[in-house]
């Protein structure tokens, strides 16, 4: 039985090419023939769906098939001539060019299309698939949707499908038409809106099914633009929350006001840069240098946040307005520290290859894949910065000194190492934030100074010394800049944004989530 | 609280001040005097060190104005470079206007950059800047308006301190932003320059010149005895209140939002002043001048002089800016680091400025 | 009965995030009275001075002097409706004289405008002349009051008062921090300048209130535990546990 069996599929499994490769040769042979004969045999070969006529049709239409006179027909190509039917090397002594006319040409154009959706090339089949749509034609349905029940590759699959719907909509039968309009109707795509307008003006009699379709089709694209809108607005605000949350530590917590913080985030970036270069050159540690360079950049922001601390700022404690101008200083002073060391031009970091490139989300929608590094990235050194305040004896001390000093330092904290590590810690993630910066902004000595304003706005507006209160405000005040983006243009959107935050200021002046209690009131 | 008031009673430092600061006016007034001798004469000023210095008295104009709302009032605005430019613009549309068809495109009433934007008519908003007291009428009450509005809404809520000091340096940030685009009609990145003239004098000739220069130094004259009129009223001391004990004000029965408005406003149009003598002088206006590095620089010309001292904020301005032009010619490197450095020594080691220092060396 | 001139608190609570500061407190002081108000920590004094004096909005309940609904009044119209405070921790203008510090409190028109058109009358001088006097500054005149002793400041600070004229006087614990003798000239200050105005005295110290002689209100947790001469109060056994008993 099991032998039988066998038999039976060895010989299907012999019979099946034997039979494909009969039907090629014949059809092949009508390309040396007159032009009705070749017209002929490019639709049928086209039809046949071999792989092997993709070629052949191609040299056709390009005028490098040739034809010896036994009507051998042979390709020739940059690499050399080879035989049409078997591909072996031959002669090109003694061989003409086959010549062909319109017909033929529209012919070849038809089934070299049909003949790309099936090929093994996933590229190709993209491409045949764009092609195809563009012509528009009813005759490639039977066609597509063999393709389609082959396909396996969503994005192809997508294209052949928005290319199905399209031919389908300039059908004869109103029945097929109506397949194509539901189809086009949950694109959701400019394109296959516009296809829709156009098939409306074509047939007036389907006008009022085209007609929900275009409602349906603008719900969709509407949400998808909506969702596009989020995630860019989450990735701006993701920016600000890691620019911002190191300003709630040292300004929100510790209500020291630190006009260098935007140089910190500076000194991050710098930090990325120096310890890429150094990777550079080591094959294996290449790919890695990014992650190195998170704890690089919180050292090295981390130990000039406590440099800045007990050198300068802890001499002008309860004097804010002095404060603020001495770390302004010393932002000058590290700016131009900086464009020294490395220059006053841009840096690039570039990416490593495991966080670059697009990732599509099911429904067409694309997101970049290091602005949703960048994303996951603030989150993480959010949880982290929460876990620090509320978890560890350094958290506790930092919260111990900072609701009360007095009784601190009688309990035995060292009020001032605490103050020099928490300002550290708040300068360190600033740091991190550079890391993160320099995979979306330039690398240059003034990046710090773009964020500082902002990250002042999402304390204030998410309310000083609430670290949920920066997220909510970094996150809302990202979306609501994107959101006004389309309307008002970037800048204008920015101001749009500052000048709503001062009338937010006056309903809330202690921000979306106010301290509690009683010293608060 | 540092407290850097002038004591009533007049000292011997006080009377000594009073004389050097006349001479120092006096040498200024003769500066376009001595511009006028031949170039070879001992005691010839050039050109160049003429035009500096009507720059710089502008500067102090700025500071005087600066000193009335941070010294007196405790407003430490980090956007008063906002005014100043706003009130540079002012002039500036007014000169624009003035060009008229000695532009390069030659139209009879649009400015240069307006023809090349493709603009058909004059803006609504330029109207009326073709009469130059309506332009400068605009100086002043352009950045007036602006500090009236951010004013009352920042003071109303009681935004105080550092609050207040960030939401004005947003605010020229965001001034910035918007005067950098080329669609809001005021020339983009490139701003106004190309100026001819103004009140039908060339503005490249010696004369037009000199006369802005004594212009600014009247201007600064008057500011100043305006302040100290101000500072040595009761509003002076109410001001003073506020700076040290708002809330204790209120309990008085004082209205600290008007008290504060009051000297916001005044000081916004000062600056707007200030801007107004200054374009003309150095002959563009761009949006750079917007950039919040600026406002915080004009902030420490007052905090070297010594705040709370009107003359200390002018011979800050003065100082700061002869060490800059100075440095940058010798070493452009070193500025930065030097300006940085003036930030944290004043801030540290000089609270009360060059003033408090003469101050302190005398009692 | 006329209402000019009273303190008229009623059913007035001050929440803050759950914590109730005033828990549904009455009291009303009537024109000329005073009025000694006592209590443990965090009884409500301080809060229930914020609420009269429009720094602390209460939560619910009416706040009225006279006919003025103080509820909707902000800290300057209320001082200038003639109530005046006198704070905890003496609060007076460091960077300005004596004289000066009096001057600002004088009555006269408090606008931006009006202040820098003042000039100081010879009617204004003697006022001011005659305040010293009472409050033994006349000396210090012309010195800073960053130079003055504390008890000179708390001085200084009823001198504003009185300078304001004020119909109501909320005085916050005066002789915290005073020697024997700065509290006993205070007490004598306070007896009179209290005559036709009416005064609110908080204050811990029981030996200084029995000093001013006058009915007490004693607050606990917010609400009114007990009110009457202070023999009475003292006997109280719910002032006793209050005071002794936690």
């Amino acid at each position: 039985m099991t032998r039988a069996l066998f038999l039976i599929v060895l010989l299907l499994a012999a019979s099946l090419p034997a039979h494909a490769q009969d039907a090629f040769l014949d059809a092949l042979a009508g390309l040396a023939g007159g032009f009705t004969q070749q017209a002929e045999a490019a639709e049928r070969l086209g039809a046949g769906g071999d792989p092997r006529a993709l070629p052949v049709l191609r040299a056709l239409a390009d005028g490098r098939l040739l034809k010896r006179p036994d009507n051998t027909l042979l390709i020739r190509a940059d690499a050399g001539v080879t035989e049409a039917a078997t591909g072996a090397a031959a002669d090109a002594a003694g061989a003409e060019p086959v010549r062909i006319n319109n017909r033929v040409r529209v012919a070849l154009r038809g089934a070299i299309g049909r003949l790309a959706l099936v090929s093994p090339d996933a590229a190709e089949r993209a491409a045949a698939a764009e092609a195809v749509y563009r012509t528009r034609s009813a005759e490639n349905i039977p066609l597509l949707e063999a393709a389609l029940a082959r396909e396996s590759v969503p994005r192809i699959r997508d294209q052949m499908a928005l290319a199905l719907a399209a031919s389908r909509l300039v059908a004869a039968d109103a029945t097929v038409q109506r397949q194509g309009i539901a189809a086009l109707a949950g694109a959701g795509t400019e394109g296959a809106r516009a296809l829709l307008l156009e098939a409306r003006n074509a047939t007036p009699a389907l006008g009022p099914e085209i007609d929900a379709a275009l409602v349906s089709l603008d719900r969709v694209i509407a949400v998808k633009r909506a969702a596009e809108t989020l995630y860019q607005g989450l990735s701006l605000g993701s920016v600000l929350l890691l620019a911002a949350l190191g300003l709630a530590v040292t300004f929100g917590v510790m209500g020291v006001i630190n006009m260098a913080h935007g140089e910190f985030v500076m000194l991050g970036a710098y930090a990325t840069v120096v310890v890429q270069d150094a990777c550079r050159g080591i094959p294996w540690l290449e790919p890695w240098s990014l992650p190195l360079a998170v704890p690089a950049a919180f050292l090295v922001a981390g130990l000039a946040g406590a440099m800045l601390e007990r050198g300068l700022i802890r001499h002008l404690y309860g004097r804010p307005l002095e404060t603020l101008l001495m770390t302004f200083g010393v932002g000058m002073i590290l700016q131009q520290a900086v464009r020294l060391a490395f220059g006053a031009q841009n840096r690039e970091v570039i990416s490593p290859a495991w966080m670059m490139g697009t990732l599509e989300l099911p429904g067409g929608l694309m997101v970049t894949q290091n602005r949703l590094w960048v994303i996951v990235f603030s989150l993480v050194v959010l949880g982290l910065t929460i876990a620090a305040i509320r978890f560890t004896r350094f958290g506790l001390e930092m919260r111990a000194v900072t609701q009360n000093r007095r009784i601190a330092a009688t309990m035995g904290i060292r009020t001032g190492r605490v103050d020099a590590l928490t300002f550290a810690f708040g300068s360190g993630i600033a740091g991190m934030a550079g890391v993160a910066l320099s995979q979306i902004d330039n690398v240059s000595p003034n990046l710090g100074t773009g964020y500082i304003i902002d990250s002042f706005m999402v304390v204030v507006f998410g309310g000083v010394g609430s670290l949920a209160g920066t997220l909510v405000g970094a996150l809302s005040l990202g979306v609501v800049n994107k959101l006004l983006e389309p309307y008002a243009g970037a800048v204008l959107a920015k101001v749009a944004v500052l000048v709503g935050l001062m009338l937010f200021i006056q309903r809330k002046p202690r921000g979306l989530f106010p301290q509690k209690g009683r010293a608060a009131g | 609280m540092s407290a850097t008031i002038a004591t009533p009673t007049p000292s011997r430092l006080r009377l000594g001040l009073r004389a050097a600061t006349i001479a120092v006016i006096l040498l200024l007034a003769l500066m376009p005097v001595l511009n006028r001798l031949p170039a070879d004469h001992a005691l010839h000023i050039s050109d160049f060190v003429v035009s500096i210095t009507g720059k710089w008295i502008c500067y102090a104009i700025l500071a005087l104005a600066i000193d009335l709302a941070w010294g007196y009032a405790g407003l430490l605005s980090l956007g008063h470079g906002a005014f100043f430019a706003l009130g540079g613009y002012a002039i500036g549309m007014h000169l624009m206007r003035l060009i008229g068809p000695r532009g390069v495109y030659g139209h009879p009433v649009l400015p240069d950059f307006m023809v090349f934007l493709g603009y058909t008519d004059l803006p609504i908003f330029w109207w009326g800047f073709q009469s130059f007291p309506y332009a400068l009428f605009m100086a002043l009450f352009v950045p007036g308006v602006l500090a009236g509005v951010v004013g009352f809404l920042a003071f109303r809520s009681r935004i105080t301190g550092v609050y207040f000091s960030i939401i004005t340096q947003a605010m020229t940030y965001a001034l910035m932003l918007a005067f950098f685009r080329n669609d809001m009609g005021f020339g983009g990145n490139n701003g106004f320059t190309d100026f001819k003239e103004l009140l039908g004098m060339p503005l490249n000739a010696g004369g037009t010149r000199a006369a802005l220069f004594y212009a600014s130094l009247a201007t600064l004259v008057g500011t100043y005895f305006l302040c100290a009129w101000i500072t040595r009223s009761k509003l002076g001391r109410v001001l003073i209140a506020v700076r040290d004990a708002e809330s204790r004000v209120r309990f008085l029965g004082y209205s600290v939002t008007q008290a504060k408005l009051f000297v916001f406003v005044l000081s916004a149009m000062i600056s707007g002043l200030a801007g107004a003598l200054y374009v003309p002088q150095v002959g563009i206006i761009n949006p750079g001048e917007f950039s919040p590095g600026n406002s915080i620089e004009a902030v420490i010309w007052v905090a070297v002089g010594g705040r709370g001292t009107l003359i200390g904020a002018a011979l800050g301005a003065f100082s700061v800016n002869a060490m800059k032009t100075w440095l940058t010619t010798i070493a452009p490197d070193l500025w930065l680091f030097a300006l940085g450095g003036l930030f944290v020594a004043v801030t540290l080691l000089l609270p009360k400025g060059l003033l408090g220092l003469l101050r302190g060396r005398r009692s | 009965m006329s209402t000019k001139g009273r303190l008229y608190l009623d059913g007035v609570s001050v929440v803050f995030d759950g914590f109730r500061a005033l828990n549904n407190l009455s009291l009303v002081v009537e024109p000329g009275e005073m009025r000694a108000v006592i209590g443990p920590n965090g009884a409500g004094k301080t809060t229930m001075m914020d609420v009269i004096t429009g720094k602390t909005r209460p939560t619910s309940g009416t706040v009225r002097f006279g006919d003025h609904d103080l509820t909707r009044m902000d800290e300057a119209d209320i001082a200038n409706l003639g109530i005046g405070r006198k704070f905890q921790k003496p609060t007076v203008f460091d960077a300005l004289t004596v004289f000066e510090n009096l001057e600002l409190a004088l009555k006269a028109p408090r606008g931006p405008f009006a202040c820098l058109r003042w000039i100081l009358t010879g009617e204004a001088k003697a006022r001011i002349d005659q305040v010293m006097e009472e409050t033994g500054l006349t000396a210090r005149a012309g010195d800073l009051a960053a130079i003055l002793s504390h008890g000179q400041r708390q001085w200084l600070e009823i001198g504003m008062l009185l300078m304001q004229d004020p119909q109501l006087l909320l005085v916050d614990e005066p002789v915290a921090g005073m020697t024997d003798q700065e509290t006993e000239h205070t007490a004598a200050l306070l007896r009179r300048i209290a005559g036709e105005r009416s005064v609110v005295v908080v204050e811990h110290d029981l030996e200084f209130v029995r000093a001013l002689g006058r009915k007490v209100t004693v607050l606990h947790e917010g609400t009114m535990l007990s009110e009457g001469p202070i023999d009475q109060v003292q006997n109280d056994p719910r002032v006793i546990e209050v005071y002794l008993g936690r």
